[in-house]
């Protein structure tokens, strides 16, 4: 069975990774496994923006590649921003192996409201499929109960279910069957 | 997903290009990189993109506002977001004066672009929907490429329908403009005579001794210049139909032969002997009165019933009003690539222009001034001030001056001859500044005996 590697940078919750771990294993029929933490990549803060760009940790992740990874999701709790906008709450190379989604953003605390480790929980089991998701060609989705609709804001995310929608569990069938039979050819 | 949307973002900068590119295509778009504005330029050529994101500041001679308004000339209606890092007011005003959709500031906030995308391609998908929904309107009112959609233009469209596969003679009368040879031609083009020729004769244009060789051929030696044999238009016609337009005008021996040629579907050519047969539907059109030339007795009566069996009397513009907007709109639609203008509608102001004027040369003088106002057009839409001859031509209408003991031949035959005057005797100018027919004007050379 393929496997999904999940990478911590920095310090990430125990509960957190779990979480992921399970529902992207169930969700993309992979073997879900653990990398070792990485160090938060100096080079990838923005002292002006007192921001880590999204980008170097894909960089970072496509360098450390394992044989049997067919997808690594690098998981932290540092804010990320891309440099066209003001922040990400992940990102992700569409049809690509490497995704990123940080917990920043998804706590109640950001907001200044009383923490719920539980909610941050859940909105990054939504995020990490959704990042996944675009790692598998899947586009934004108009169904808003969809993990993989466009979220801008975590009121979105929470409308959003953990569940794909039928219409993307097909488009995903289609590419893992077609991803298989153009290795196979090769 | 939008994956049928392309969009192209302009930026020097790898890092913001990409970026943006690359959170674009996570949404379904197609998205394509520019790094310079005279690649953005070269790529707007080729293609023409839902939206253009174009950052303000860029090197290499053209900033992004230059870039924004070459890409304007070749797409007038491109939706472009100007991205900066710097804002000011000054920038801003100009490039929303210069014609951006939105102005916005970079890093943006994801919801923001998310929310500008969303809208602008509502607005393209509204317009894709309405250019469909157009052509399917066009085509439930088009038939045999006659636009309309007045109730009596439509019980015309049934009647000839009805009448298509049988081979009764078809009187066809109506104004100048009304369109007598389309309706000539829906009716072969919908019956089973669609595979033979269809052959239209003006007989306004003809001299009598010309009209009678060209419709029943003559013989070689028949006469000086007859050095070989030629088809009369019957004989070529033979098995389709003939379409003799302005039959009001033909002298009475042609009327002695034409009946002939009804009563018997036999002919002899020009300085012939032998009986030559054909099986030909004959379809008349006249601009006059024929009822009353029967009457007056330039007509035979027996020529008219012989032509009359099936009658049908097309409205003038006039009458069909409502179709003025759809016809608008359809030579609109036909003149934008022929004049490669860019037009594509047409202002409220100028179409009450169009709905207000009497079209006394009906469709034709419609089609004629959609034309010329489009040629004169230096926007996308149409306006008032392109139809501004119109209301010319109108008010000096109103102002003329109509002197004493004057018959309306008269002022007919002084209007066709200061007209021809002017265009240099150039038959096809005269009768499109006119409004009428070049077989009409012919006619009326002819009847006034005017100087060319």
């Amino acid at each position: 069975m393929n496997t999904l590697y999940c990478v911590p940078f920095g310090v990430v919750g125990e509960e957190v990774i779990l979480a992921v771990e399970e529902t992207l294993a169930d969700t993309f029929n992979l073997n879900a496994r653990r990398m070792e933490s990485h160090e938060l990549p100096a080079e990838a803060f923005d002292t002006q923006r007192q921001q880590y760009n999204s980008e170097k940790f894909l960089r970072i992740l496509h360098k450390t590649h394992p044989a049997d990874g067919v997808r690594l999701l690098g998981v932290t709790t540092v804010d990320l921003f891309i440099p066209m906008l003001s922040f990400v709450f992940g990102q992700a190379q569409l049809q690509g192996h490497v995704a990123v989604v940080s917990s920043a953003r998804l706590r109640q605390e950001f907001y200044e409201l009383p923490g719920d480790s539980f909610l941050t929980t859940q909105r990054m089991v939504k995020e990490a499929i959704h990042e996944i998701g675009h790692t598998f060609g899947l586009t934004h989705c108009l169904d808003k109960r969809c993990p993989m609709s466009l979220s801008t804001t975590v009121t979105s995310i929470d409308t959003k279910g953990d569940r794909l929608c039928g219409s993307c569990r097909i488009a995903l069938h289609v590419y893992q069957s077609t991803s298989i039979i153009a290795k196979g050819r090769s | 997903m939008s994956t049928h949307w392309n969009i192209l973002v302009v930026d020097d900068e790898e890092v913001m290009r990409e970026s943006l590119a690359g959170w674009l295509r996570e949404d379904g778009y197609a998205v394509e990189t520019s790094v310079s504005g005279r690649e953005a330029i070269e790529k707007a050529m080729a293609t023409d993109y839902a939206i253009y994101f174009i950052d303000l500041k860029m090197p290499g001679g053209i900033d992004g506002i230059e870039t924004m308004m070459e890409i304007r000339k070749i797409h007038p209606d491109a939706p472009v977001i100007i991205i900066t890092a710097y804002a000011t007011v000054d920038t801003a005003i100009t490039a929303m004066k210069e014609g951006a959709q939105e102005y916005v500031v970079k890093p943006c906030n994801p919801e923001e672009i998310s929310l500008l995308v969303n809208r602008i391609i509502k607005v393209k998908n509204l317009q894709r929907e309405n250019v469909i929904l157009r052509k399917k309107l066009s085509k439930q009112y088009c038939f045999h490429d006659i636009i309309s959609k007045s109730p009596k233009m439509h019980q015309i469209f049934t009647l000839v329908q009805e009448i298509a596969s049988i081979k009764s003679t078809v009187m066809i009368q109506g104004e100048s403009g009304t369109g007598k040879e389309l309706i000539a031609r829906a009716i072969h083009f919908s019956g089973d005579r669609t595979t033979k020729p269809f052959i239209g004769v003006s007989c306004a244009a003809l001299a009598e001794t010309l009209l009678e060789s060209e419709l029943f051929g003559y013989e070689k030696g028949s006469f000086t210049g007859a050095s070989a044999q030629k088809k009369g238009k019957f004989e070529i016609a033979d098995g389709g139909t003939i379409f003799l337009d302005e039959i009001g005008d033909i002298s009475p021996k042609l009327q002695i032969d034409l009946l002939r040629v009804l009563q018997e579907r036999k002919f002899f050519r020009v300085g012939g002997t032998s009986e030559i047969e054909v099986d030909v539907r004959v379809i008349a059109a006249t601009h006059r009165d024929l009822q009353q030339s029967v009457q007056d007795g330039t007509f035979r009566d027996d020529l008219f019933y012989r032509l009359n069996v099936i009658s049908i009397q097309i409205p003038t513009l006039h009458e069909r009003r409502e179709d003025i907007p759809l016809l608008t709109m359809h030579f609109i639609e036909r003149f934008a690539p022929e004049l490669r203008k860019s037009v594509s509608n047409i202002s409220e102001g100028a179409l009450k222009i169009l709905m207000d004027y009497n079209w006394p040369g009906n469709v034709r003088e419609l089609e004629n001034a959609i034309e010329r106002a489009m040629v004169t057009c230096r926007s996308t839409i149409l306006s008032e001030e392109d139809f501004q001859f119109l209301l010319n031509n109108h008010n000096g209408r109103k102002e003329w001056v109509v002197p004493p003991n004057l018959t309306l031949d008269d002022v007919e035959k002084q209007v066709i001859a200061e007209t021809l005057r002017r265009m240099h005797g150039n038959i096809k100018e005269t009768a499109t500044a006119l409004g009428i027919d070049r077989s009409t004007l012919y006619d009326r050379i002819k009847r006034y005996n005017l100087p060319r």
